[in-house]
């Protein structure tokens, strides 16, 4: 069994309404598949994240330690939620992230953990 | 001493590394260290041969000789934890690690051959990966073909090309890829990058851009070889059975490609009775069965394109306009500047040299580098009589080969325009 991180990315600024329909729809899509998951042993942890804007960055150099307002990269795109599952092999990550980005209706990233 | 016959290692070597190197691979369970193993094998071979002769299955000694290799480096590595599952796997192959690979029976161990091929190839051709990394790896570990020669087939760097498959390959082994040939359900999207990389070898097989013979035969036929386990795999994938039925029509002229000196005679100056009717015919039934099914695609076309030219009696009385209208087809479902290419010189057959030539020069900045762009720019200028011109082409074209019988061929043309 090996860890993969499925991470889910969407505009900078979402609205995080969970009254819109849209969200409605996502938030039993992604309920399913979080279910799924579980009930397939794969589930290790996920969740979603408040907008980018709520990010503080901290830098550690040489025992000083500063902190900067915002998202660490400034680009359009910032990370929305992820998932950390269990699978098999390439192919079984791969199929967790196809339904992962039905689910959610966004791209979904697949990225492996490094082996111990 | 003399009176040895000299070994040839390089024609073991291209007939044995993909197998040798799949089978590690299931054994190992790790496609770097398969691969450096194989390699470390054939060097034990390039000392021992010469002195005590090959063995009879030469591919058994190298995959026996690469595995008794990785077992020792996994040994001398045990520390590292990464390695114990590949070392414990080593250990379920039943052999001693002392034997002598001569005088072991081999069978069980090269019998699988197929299938691990097989695998690597739905491996190398992952879907995850970029089509042309699957490509690289594939003539890379399945082709035993240098990274040099890849670039050139690729027209890139060496260097880019290098990156691509070290990438690739980490790729696989950090997302745990597993070594298996994929569900029935999976199988159509996993064909098509597979049927484009073996087409890619056959080709590297049938004009090779470096060394002293025009035709690799031996890249070739494995090329054949695997195409003809995609289509025992895949019966009802008609695009399977187009990329055979391509190969096979187009390796049948391989005896009337060169001339008794070694220099190259082209499609339209070849003796069509030195053509292979047995691979025609073997051909030319496969493309029909897989036409009446109605789903073309582009190894279907290519395929018919090379039907026409097999089933005419030579170049004048050849259907040009047919084969025109097939590459129309073809650019439909490959929009690229080498089929672009390709049809401009059916269009200077069916249409005249000066529509051809137009064809040809609308293609120059996306083959600029192109060896044959400039051959056939050349070819068609100096039939018009534009000697000056058609002279600094093939200038072009000669600083774009580094195949020795194409240089000649191209200097030959060059020289009579003096």
């Amino acid at each position: 069994m090996a860890q993969y991180l499925l991470s889910v990315w969407h505009d900078e600024e979402y609205v995080v309404d969970f009254s819109g329909e849209d969200m409605q729809r996502l938030g039993a899509q992604v309920g399913a598949f979080n279910e799924e998951l579980t009930a397939a042993g794969a589930w290790v942890f996920g969740g979603g994240l408040q907008p980018a804007s709520s990010a503080t960055v901290l830098r550690g150099d040489n025992g000083s330690v500063s902190m900067t307002d915002g998202p660490y990269a400034e680009t359009k795109e910032q990370m929305g939620g992820f998932w950390v599952i269990e699978a098999n092999d390439f192919d079984a990550a791969l199929e967790w992230t196809r339904k992962a980005t039905l689910a959610c209706e966004g791209p979904v990233e697949l990225r492996p953990f490094q082996s111990e | 001493m003399n009176d040895e016959p000299a070994v040839d290692l390089g024609g073991i070597f291209r007939r044995e590394v993909g197998r040798c190197t799949a089978t590690l691979i299931r054994v190992l369970g790790d496609v770097d260290l398969a691969e450096d193993s194989v390699a470390e094998a054939f060097a034990v071979a390039a000392e021992r041969w010469p002195v005590v002769g090959v063995p009879p299955n030469p591919g058994g000694w190298i995959t026996t000789t690469a595995r008794n290799k990785a077992l020792d480096r996994l040994r001398r590595e045990s520390s590292r934890h990464s390695r114990h599952a590949a070392a414990d796997r080593l250990q379920q192959v039943r052999m001693n690690d002392d034997h002598d690979p001569e005088l072991q029976d081999l069978d069980d161990l090269v019998d699988v051959v197929a299938d691990d091929q097989l695998r690597l190839m739905f491996l190398c051709c992952h879907p995850a990966l970029s089509p042309d990394a699957q490509v690289a790896l594939t003539l890379r570990l399945l082709g035993g073909m240098e990274t040099p020669e890849i670039a050139r087939s690729f027209l890139v760097a060496e260097d880019t090309m290098a990156q691509r498959i070290v990438r690739a390959k980490r790729k696989l082994r950090d997302n745990h890829a597993s070594y298996r040939i994929p569900r029935h359900a999976e199988l159509p999207d996993r064909l098509r990058p597979v049927l484009a990389a073996i087409y890619l070898i056959f080709n590297e097989g049938h004009t090779s851009t470096s060394g002293d013979d025009l035709s690799r035969v031996d890249l070739s036929s494995e090329a054949i070889r695997l195409g003809r386990v995609l289509v025992d795999l895949m019966p009802d994938e008609p695009e399977a059975a187009g990329l055979l039925a391509l190969m096979l029509l187009t390796d049948a002229r391989r005896p009337a490609r060169t001339a008794a000196d070694g220099s190259m005679i082209r499609l339209s100056d070849q003796d069509r009775t030195r053509w292979d009717r047995d691979k025609i015919e073997e051909g030319s039934a496969l493309l029909r069965a897989c036409l009446r099914r109605n789903q073309p695609g582009p190894m279907q076309i290519q395929a018919a394109i090379a039907a026409v030219h097999a089933g005419a009696a030579d170049d004048t009385t050849t259907n040009w306009q047919q084969i025109v209208t097939l590459y129309d087809g073809l650019l439909a479902h490959q929009p690229t500047p080498v089929v672009a290419l390709n049809r401009a010189v059916a269009v200077s057959r069916a249409h005249g040299l000066e529509a051809g030539l137009a064809a040809v020069e609308a293609l120059s900045d996306a083959l600029a580098d192109y060896q044959s762009f400039h051959a056939v720019r050349a070819d068609l200028l100096a039939q018009l009589g534009s000697r000056r011109e058609a002279i600094a082409a093939y200038d072009e074209a000669l600083a774009r080969t580094r195949n020795p019988t194409e240089r000649q061929f191209l200097q030959e043309r060059r020289s009579v325009l003096r």
